[in-house]
Protein backbone atom coordinates (compact mmCIF):
# COMPACT_ATOMS: atom_id res chain seq x y z
CA UNK A 1 0.00 0.00 0.00
CA UNK A 2 0.85 3.40 -0.86
CA UNK A 3 2.45 5.52 2.09
CA UNK A 4 0.49 8.80 2.61
CA UNK A 5 2.63 10.08 5.54
CA UNK A 6 3.61 13.98 4.48
CA UNK A 7 4.56 16.65 5.77
CA UNK A 8 3.24 20.28 6.92
CA UNK A 9 5.16 21.62 4.61
CA UNK A 10 4.29 19.58 1.41
CA UNK A 11 0.59 20.08 2.12
CA UNK A 12 1.60 23.65 2.08
CA UNK A 13 1.67 23.42 -1.66
CA UNK A 14 -2.31 22.84 -1.60
CA UNK A 15 -3.99 25.40 -0.44
CA UNK A 16 -4.74 28.16 -2.53
CA UNK A 17 -6.64 31.34 -2.23
CA UNK A 18 -10.28 31.15 -3.47
CA UNK A 19 -10.72 27.37 -2.44
CA UNK A 20 -14.05 25.52 -0.90
CA UNK A 21 -12.61 23.84 2.67
CA UNK A 22 -13.75 21.25 4.88
CA UNK A 23 -12.85 21.55 8.29
CA UNK A 24 -13.86 18.99 10.88
CA UNK A 25 -14.76 19.69 14.60
CA UNK A 26 -17.33 21.20 17.01
CA UNK A 27 -16.37 24.36 18.96
CA UNK A 28 -13.55 23.96 18.21
CA UNK A 29 -13.18 20.12 19.44
CA UNK A 30 -11.97 17.57 16.69
CA UNK A 31 -10.65 20.37 14.48
CA UNK A 32 -6.75 19.61 12.95
CA UNK A 33 -5.32 22.55 14.34
CA UNK A 34 -1.46 22.43 12.62
CA UNK A 35 -3.52 22.36 9.24
CA UNK A 36 -5.78 25.47 10.11
CA UNK A 37 -2.31 27.07 11.23
CA UNK A 38 -1.18 26.75 7.59
CA UNK A 39 -3.97 28.33 6.24
CA UNK A 40 -3.44 31.12 8.70
CA UNK A 41 0.38 31.15 8.56
CA UNK A 42 0.10 31.33 4.48
CA UNK A 43 -3.01 34.29 4.48
CA UNK A 44 -5.12 31.69 2.17
CA UNK A 45 -7.71 34.33 1.04
CA UNK A 46 -10.93 34.07 -0.19
CA UNK A 47 -11.79 31.19 1.57
CA UNK A 48 -15.80 29.35 1.37
CA UNK A 49 -15.81 27.75 4.82
CA UNK A 50 -17.70 24.08 5.25
CA UNK A 51 -17.92 23.86 9.08
CA UNK A 52 -20.48 22.77 11.82
CA UNK A 53 -19.54 26.31 13.39
CA UNK A 54 -17.80 29.04 13.82
CA UNK A 55 -16.30 28.08 17.17
CA UNK A 56 -14.47 30.82 18.33
CA UNK A 57 -12.52 34.16 17.70
CA UNK A 58 -9.23 32.12 18.88
CA UNK A 59 -10.00 28.64 17.95
CA UNK A 60 -10.14 26.29 15.80
CA UNK A 61 -11.78 27.50 12.58
CA UNK A 62 -12.91 31.08 14.07
CA UNK A 63 -8.88 32.30 13.71
CA UNK A 64 -9.76 31.60 9.74
CA UNK A 65 -12.82 34.30 10.11
CA UNK A 66 -11.04 36.50 13.18
CA UNK A 67 -8.31 36.90 10.30
CA UNK A 68 -10.69 37.92 7.39
CA UNK A 69 -9.74 34.95 5.25
CA UNK A 70 -13.10 33.72 4.82
CA UNK A 71 -15.31 35.35 2.18
CA UNK A 72 -18.48 33.03 3.02
CA UNK A 73 -19.08 30.20 5.78
CA UNK A 74 -21.68 27.52 5.57
CA UNK A 75 -22.22 26.67 9.02
CA UNK A 76 -24.72 25.61 11.47
CA UNK A 77 -23.65 28.14 14.68
CA UNK A 78 -21.90 31.32 14.67
CA UNK A 79 -23.06 32.84 18.37
CA UNK A 80 -20.23 31.51 20.06
CA UNK A 81 -17.13 33.74 17.39
CA UNK A 82 -18.26 37.39 17.79
CA UNK A 83 -15.98 38.22 14.44
CA UNK A 84 -18.72 35.93 12.06
CA UNK A 85 -21.91 37.99 13.54
CA UNK A 86 -19.89 41.62 13.21
CA UNK A 87 -18.58 40.34 9.77
CA UNK A 88 -22.20 39.36 8.95
CA UNK A 89 -23.46 42.50 9.92
CA UNK A 90 -21.34 44.32 7.80
CA UNK A 91 -21.77 42.61 5.20
CA UNK A 92 -17.90 41.23 4.81
CA UNK A 93 -18.97 37.78 5.29
CA UNK A 94 -21.46 35.46 3.35
CA UNK A 95 -23.42 33.18 5.99
CA UNK A 96 -25.46 30.28 5.06
CA UNK A 97 -26.85 28.93 8.21
CA UNK A 98 -27.95 25.42 7.53
CA UNK A 99 -29.75 23.16 10.74
CA UNK A 100 -27.03 20.71 11.78
CA UNK A 101 -28.34 17.56 10.81
CA UNK A 102 -28.90 18.86 7.12
CA UNK A 103 -25.50 20.21 6.95
CA UNK A 104 -23.71 16.60 7.51
CA UNK A 105 -26.40 15.47 5.15
CA UNK A 106 -25.54 17.71 1.85
CA UNK A 107 -21.96 16.63 3.10
CA UNK A 108 -22.97 12.93 2.48
CA UNK A 109 -24.69 13.47 -0.33
CA UNK A 110 -21.74 15.32 -2.07
CA UNK A 111 -19.89 12.25 -1.05
CA UNK A 112 -22.10 9.44 -1.51
CA UNK A 113 -22.91 9.76 -4.92
CA UNK A 114 -26.53 11.35 -4.07
CA UNK A 115 -28.22 14.41 -5.63
CA UNK A 116 -29.64 15.23 -2.38
CA UNK A 117 -31.44 14.77 1.00
CA UNK A 118 -34.95 14.91 2.12
CA UNK A 119 -35.53 15.86 5.19
CA UNK A 120 -38.70 17.15 7.74
CA UNK A 121 -36.18 19.58 9.40
CA UNK A 122 -36.89 23.29 8.35
CA UNK A 123 -40.29 22.90 7.37
CA UNK A 124 -42.25 25.84 7.90
CA UNK A 125 -39.44 27.83 8.84
CA UNK A 126 -37.67 30.32 6.62
CA UNK A 127 -34.98 27.44 5.70
CA UNK A 128 -37.46 26.23 3.07
CA UNK A 129 -36.88 29.62 1.30
CA UNK A 130 -36.22 28.94 -2.19
CA UNK A 131 -36.06 25.17 -2.15
CA UNK A 132 -38.23 22.42 -3.61
CA UNK A 133 -40.90 20.42 -1.58
CA UNK A 134 -41.72 16.96 -2.28
CA UNK A 135 -44.68 14.71 -1.25
CA UNK A 136 -43.39 11.62 -0.37
CA UNK A 137 -46.37 9.33 1.26
CA UNK A 138 -47.81 12.09 2.37
CA UNK A 139 -45.29 14.17 4.65
CA UNK A 140 -43.57 17.28 3.71
CA UNK A 141 -39.94 17.33 3.23
CA UNK A 142 -37.38 19.45 1.51
CA UNK A 143 -34.96 18.99 -0.77
CA UNK A 144 -31.49 19.68 0.31
CA UNK A 145 -28.65 19.34 -2.20
CA UNK A 146 -24.89 18.41 -1.77
CA UNK A 147 -22.31 19.91 -0.43
CA UNK A 148 -18.41 19.05 -2.12
CA UNK A 149 -15.09 21.38 -1.30
CA UNK A 150 -11.95 21.39 -2.88
CA UNK A 151 -10.13 20.06 0.21
CA UNK A 152 -11.37 19.01 3.73
CA UNK A 153 -9.11 18.80 6.68
CA UNK A 154 -9.87 16.57 9.57
CA UNK A 155 -8.40 15.39 12.69
CA UNK A 156 -8.21 11.98 14.08
CA UNK A 157 -6.47 10.31 16.83
CA UNK A 158 -4.40 7.41 15.38
CA UNK A 159 -3.89 7.01 11.80
CA UNK A 160 -1.79 4.21 9.74
CA UNK A 161 0.54 4.95 6.73
CA UNK A 162 -2.42 3.94 4.74
CA UNK A 163 -4.99 6.42 6.25
CA UNK A 164 -7.24 4.52 8.06
CA UNK A 165 -8.35 6.61 10.99
CA UNK A 166 -9.73 6.31 14.48
CA UNK A 167 -10.90 9.26 16.33
CA UNK A 168 -11.05 10.39 19.91
CA UNK A 169 -14.33 10.94 21.84
CA UNK A 170 -16.59 13.74 20.74
CA UNK A 171 -13.72 14.98 18.24
CA UNK A 172 -14.70 12.48 15.74
CA UNK A 173 -17.74 14.34 15.17
CA UNK A 174 -17.99 15.90 11.10
CA UNK A 175 -14.76 14.42 10.56
CA UNK A 176 -15.80 10.79 9.11
CA UNK A 177 -18.30 12.12 7.03
CA UNK A 178 -15.84 15.31 5.71
CA UNK A 179 -13.49 12.19 4.28
CA UNK A 180 -16.02 11.34 1.92
CA UNK A 181 -16.85 14.92 0.34
CA UNK A 182 -13.31 16.33 -1.06
CA UNK A 183 -11.20 16.26 -3.97
CA UNK A 184 -8.38 16.31 -1.51
CA UNK A 185 -8.50 14.65 2.03
CA UNK A 186 -5.51 15.89 4.52
CA UNK A 187 -6.10 13.68 7.77
CA UNK A 188 -3.98 15.31 10.81
CA UNK A 189 -3.57 12.54 13.69
CA UNK A 190 -1.53 12.49 17.11
CA UNK A 191 -0.60 9.31 16.26
CA UNK A 192 0.70 7.91 12.75
CA UNK A 193 1.56 4.26 12.98
CA UNK A 194 2.35 1.59 10.09
CA UNK A 195 -0.08 -0.29 7.64
CA UNK A 196 -1.05 -3.10 9.09
CA UNK A 197 -1.21 -2.06 13.02
CA UNK A 198 -4.68 -0.90 12.95
CA UNK A 199 -7.08 -3.41 13.45
CA UNK A 200 -9.57 -3.62 10.13
CA UNK A 201 -12.59 -4.07 12.11
CA UNK A 202 -11.53 -1.16 14.20
CA UNK A 203 -11.16 1.17 11.36
CA UNK A 204 -13.85 4.12 11.32
CA UNK A 205 -12.60 6.22 7.98
CA UNK A 206 -11.39 3.92 5.72
CA UNK A 207 -8.13 4.90 4.17
CA UNK A 208 -8.82 4.70 0.65
CA UNK A 209 -11.07 8.13 1.18
CA UNK A 210 -7.47 9.82 2.74
CA UNK A 211 -4.84 11.70 0.10
CA UNK A 212 -2.59 12.75 2.71
CA UNK A 213 -1.59 12.02 6.42
CA UNK A 214 0.41 14.31 9.09
CA UNK A 215 1.75 13.54 12.05
CA UNK A 216 1.60 16.49 14.48
CA UNK A 217 3.42 14.87 17.90
CA UNK A 218 6.51 13.29 17.38
CA UNK A 219 8.61 12.68 14.59
CA UNK A 220 6.93 13.53 11.06
CA UNK B 1 -35.58 27.51 44.85
CA UNK B 2 -35.78 29.93 41.83
CA UNK B 3 -37.57 29.90 38.81
CA UNK B 4 -35.12 27.93 36.72
CA UNK B 5 -34.57 25.31 39.25
CA UNK B 6 -38.41 25.21 39.80
CA UNK B 7 -39.03 24.80 36.15
CA UNK B 8 -36.23 22.15 35.62
CA UNK B 9 -37.52 19.98 38.61
CA UNK B 10 -41.11 20.14 36.85
CA UNK B 11 -39.72 19.32 33.76
CA UNK B 12 -38.00 16.26 35.18
CA UNK B 13 -41.29 14.80 36.01
CA UNK B 14 -41.83 14.02 32.32
CA UNK B 15 -38.85 12.10 31.52
CA UNK B 16 -40.00 8.00 31.40
CA UNK B 17 -37.94 5.30 32.51
CA UNK B 18 -36.19 4.09 29.20
CA UNK B 19 -36.39 7.22 27.22
CA UNK B 20 -33.36 8.94 25.50
CA UNK B 21 -33.78 12.39 25.62
CA UNK B 22 -31.55 15.51 24.42
CA UNK B 23 -31.69 18.50 27.04
CA UNK B 24 -30.62 21.79 25.28
CA UNK B 25 -28.15 24.50 26.57
CA UNK B 26 -29.17 26.30 29.62
CA UNK B 27 -32.13 25.66 31.52
CA UNK B 28 -32.62 22.45 29.81
CA UNK B 29 -29.05 21.24 31.04
CA UNK B 30 -31.10 21.59 34.58
CA UNK B 31 -33.12 19.14 34.22
CA UNK B 32 -30.07 16.37 34.62
CA UNK B 33 -29.93 17.64 38.02
CA UNK B 34 -33.47 16.36 39.32
CA UNK B 35 -34.39 13.31 36.94
CA UNK B 36 -35.69 10.65 39.35
CA UNK B 37 -32.93 8.34 40.72
CA UNK B 38 -35.32 5.09 40.39
CA UNK B 39 -35.59 5.36 36.58
CA UNK B 40 -33.16 4.62 33.34
CA UNK B 41 -32.38 7.58 31.08
CA UNK B 42 -29.78 7.77 28.10
CA UNK B 43 -29.02 11.60 27.74
CA UNK B 44 -28.05 12.34 23.91
CA UNK B 45 -25.53 15.17 23.09
CA UNK B 46 -25.70 16.03 19.56
CA UNK B 47 -21.97 16.35 18.69
CA UNK B 48 -21.83 12.72 19.10
CA UNK B 49 -22.61 10.28 22.05
CA UNK B 50 -25.57 9.06 23.82
CA UNK B 51 -24.58 8.41 27.55
CA UNK B 52 -23.73 12.02 28.57
CA UNK B 53 -23.41 12.91 32.20
CA UNK B 54 -21.90 15.72 34.30
CA UNK B 55 -18.79 13.77 35.10
CA UNK B 56 -16.55 14.34 38.38
CA UNK B 57 -15.05 17.20 37.48
CA UNK B 58 -11.84 16.05 35.75
CA UNK B 59 -11.64 16.92 32.32
CA UNK B 60 -11.66 14.48 29.86
CA UNK B 61 -9.86 15.77 26.88
CA UNK B 62 -11.90 15.49 24.06
CA UNK B 63 -15.04 15.25 25.64
CA UNK B 64 -17.55 17.87 25.69
CA UNK B 65 -21.25 18.47 26.14
CA UNK B 66 -23.07 20.32 23.01
CA UNK B 67 -22.21 23.63 24.61
CA UNK B 68 -18.75 22.81 24.09
CA UNK B 69 -18.12 22.12 28.12
CA UNK B 70 -16.29 19.09 29.57
CA UNK B 71 -18.76 16.47 30.52
CA UNK B 72 -18.31 12.61 31.51
CA UNK B 73 -19.92 9.26 30.10
CA UNK B 74 -21.89 6.72 31.58
CA UNK B 75 -20.33 2.95 31.14
CA UNK B 76 -22.16 1.13 28.35
CA UNK B 77 -22.25 4.97 26.90
CA UNK B 78 -21.56 5.47 22.53
CA UNK B 79 -19.33 7.88 20.20
CA UNK B 80 -20.18 8.35 17.46
CA UNK B 81 -20.38 10.95 14.41
CA UNK B 82 -22.76 13.72 13.14
CA UNK B 83 -24.48 11.70 10.79
CA UNK B 84 -25.89 9.17 12.95
CA UNK B 85 -26.26 11.71 16.15
CA UNK B 86 -29.13 13.21 13.67
CA UNK B 87 -30.10 10.66 12.04
CA UNK B 88 -30.86 9.17 16.13
CA UNK B 89 -32.99 12.76 16.30
CA UNK B 90 -35.02 13.04 13.03
CA UNK B 91 -35.72 9.22 12.69
CA UNK B 92 -37.65 9.43 16.19
CA UNK B 93 -35.15 7.50 18.61
CA UNK B 94 -34.71 10.33 20.86
CA UNK B 95 -37.68 10.11 22.46
CA UNK B 96 -37.88 13.71 24.46
CA UNK B 97 -36.21 16.89 23.58
CA UNK B 98 -36.24 19.35 25.85
CA UNK B 99 -35.26 23.39 24.61
CA UNK B 100 -35.67 26.92 25.89
CA UNK B 101 -37.66 29.25 23.86
CA UNK B 102 -38.00 32.98 22.90
CA UNK B 103 -41.39 32.80 21.63
CA UNK B 104 -43.93 29.68 21.64
CA UNK B 105 -47.94 29.85 20.52
CA UNK B 106 -51.03 28.33 20.79
CA UNK B 107 -50.45 26.24 17.41
CA UNK B 108 -47.25 24.52 19.08
CA UNK B 109 -44.62 26.81 16.74
CA UNK B 110 -42.02 27.23 18.50
CA UNK B 111 -39.11 30.48 17.74
CA UNK B 112 -35.62 29.77 19.79
CA UNK B 113 -32.93 30.94 17.53
CA UNK B 114 -33.41 34.46 15.77
CA UNK B 115 -33.56 37.53 16.82
CA UNK B 116 -33.72 39.49 13.39
CA UNK B 117 -31.16 42.43 13.38
CA UNK B 118 -30.32 41.97 17.02
CA UNK B 119 -29.18 38.23 17.49
CA UNK B 120 -28.25 35.50 14.69
CA UNK B 121 -26.51 33.01 16.18
CA UNK B 122 -27.84 29.65 14.14
CA UNK B 123 -30.18 27.33 14.47
CA UNK B 124 -27.31 23.88 15.29
CA UNK B 125 -28.95 21.36 16.33
CA UNK B 126 -32.54 23.03 17.37
CA UNK B 127 -34.77 22.73 14.24
CA UNK B 128 -33.73 18.72 14.02
CA UNK B 129 -34.59 18.38 17.33
CA UNK B 130 -37.98 19.87 16.97
CA UNK B 131 -38.43 18.19 13.88
CA UNK B 132 -37.39 14.98 14.71
CA UNK B 133 -38.03 14.32 18.51
CA UNK B 134 -41.15 12.46 19.48
CA UNK B 135 -42.01 14.85 22.13
CA UNK B 136 -40.93 18.53 22.69
CA UNK B 137 -40.77 20.25 25.71
CA UNK B 138 -40.02 23.92 26.02
CA UNK B 139 -38.55 25.12 29.45
CA UNK B 140 -38.78 28.55 29.91
CA UNK B 141 -39.64 31.63 32.15
CA UNK B 142 -42.70 32.41 31.49
CA UNK B 143 -42.54 36.01 30.12
CA UNK B 144 -38.98 37.91 28.55
CA UNK B 145 -36.83 40.31 30.82
CA UNK B 146 -38.98 42.73 29.78
CA UNK B 147 -42.48 41.38 31.39
CA UNK B 148 -43.61 40.83 27.30
CA UNK B 149 -45.11 37.34 26.59
CA UNK B 150 -43.44 34.66 25.34
CA UNK B 151 -46.33 32.17 25.07
CA UNK B 152 -48.12 33.79 22.29
CA UNK B 153 -51.28 33.60 20.05
CA UNK B 154 -48.98 33.66 17.03
CA UNK B 155 -44.96 33.49 16.88
CA UNK B 156 -43.24 36.88 15.48
CA UNK B 157 -40.10 35.57 15.74
CA UNK B 158 -38.49 33.19 12.97
CA UNK B 159 -39.59 29.81 13.76
CA UNK B 160 -37.76 26.95 14.45
CA UNK B 161 -40.72 24.37 13.63
CA UNK B 162 -44.04 24.20 13.19
CA UNK B 163 -46.54 22.80 15.34
CA UNK B 164 -44.20 20.86 16.94
CA UNK B 165 -44.56 21.83 20.67
CA UNK B 166 -46.26 19.11 22.76
CA UNK B 167 -45.78 20.64 26.31
CA UNK B 168 -44.37 24.20 27.46
CA UNK B 169 -43.66 24.21 31.58
CA UNK B 170 -42.40 27.76 33.18
CA UNK B 171 -42.89 28.95 36.77
CA UNK B 172 -46.19 30.04 36.67
CA UNK B 173 -47.98 26.90 34.82
CA UNK B 174 -47.62 23.76 32.28
CA UNK B 175 -49.40 24.14 29.31
CA UNK B 176 -50.21 21.28 26.13
CA UNK B 177 -50.82 21.64 22.63
CA UNK B 178 -53.87 19.91 21.79
CA UNK B 179 -56.15 20.05 18.57
CA UNK B 180 -58.25 22.43 20.27
CA UNK B 181 -56.09 24.29 21.48
CA UNK B 182 -53.64 25.48 24.14
CA UNK B 183 -54.93 23.92 27.43
CA UNK B 184 -53.53 25.29 31.35
CA UNK B 185 -52.79 22.13 32.75
CA UNK B 186 -51.45 23.25 36.03
CA UNK B 187 -50.37 26.06 37.91
CA UNK B 188 -47.93 26.72 40.67
CA UNK B 189 -48.81 26.71 44.14
CA UNK B 190 -50.00 30.38 45.09
CA UNK B 191 -50.86 31.15 41.56
CA UNK B 192 -54.66 31.77 40.02
CA UNK B 193 -55.50 31.54 36.89
CA UNK B 194 -56.32 35.09 36.33
CA UNK B 195 -52.16 35.58 36.44
CA UNK B 196 -51.35 33.30 33.86
CA UNK B 197 -53.86 34.76 31.57
CA UNK B 198 -52.40 38.19 32.57
CA UNK B 199 -48.98 37.29 31.66
CA UNK B 200 -50.21 35.16 28.76
CA UNK B 201 -51.15 36.60 25.18
CA UNK B 202 -52.00 33.43 23.91
CA UNK B 203 -56.15 32.42 23.63
CA UNK B 204 -56.32 29.85 27.03
CA UNK B 205 -58.37 26.69 27.74
CA UNK B 206 -58.31 25.81 31.17
CA UNK B 207 -58.71 22.47 32.37
CA UNK B 208 -61.41 20.82 33.89
CA UNK B 209 -58.76 19.12 35.76
CA UNK B 210 -56.62 22.00 36.65
CA UNK B 211 -54.40 20.95 39.12
CA UNK B 212 -51.39 22.50 41.32
CA UNK B 213 -47.80 21.65 39.83
CA UNK B 214 -46.41 19.10 41.92
CA UNK B 215 -42.93 20.83 43.36
CA UNK B 216 -42.55 22.56 46.10
CA UNK B 217 -41.72 26.10 46.25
Amino acid sequence: MVNKQTTIQEITTHVKDGMTIMVGGFLGVGTPDSLVQILLENEIQDITLICNDTAFVDKGVGQLIAKRLVKKVITSHIGTNTASGQQMINQELLVELVPQGTLIERIRCGGAGLGGVLTPTGIGTIVEEGKEKIVVDGIEYLLEKPLRADIALLKAKKGDKAGNLIYDKAARNCNPTMALAADLVIAEVDEVVEIGAIDPDEVITPGLLVDKIVCVRGAV
Amino acid sequence: MDAKEFIARRVALEIQDGEVVNLGIGLPTMVANYLPQDINVILHSENGFVGLTKGDGQVIPNLVNAGGKPCGIIPGGAIFDSMMSFALIRGGHVHVSVLGGLQVDQYGNLANWMIPGKKVPGMGGAMDLVAGAKKIIVAMEHCAKDGSAKIVKECTLPLTGKGKVHMIVTELAVFHVTLEGLILSEVAFGVDVETVKAKTAAELIVSRHLKTMPINQ
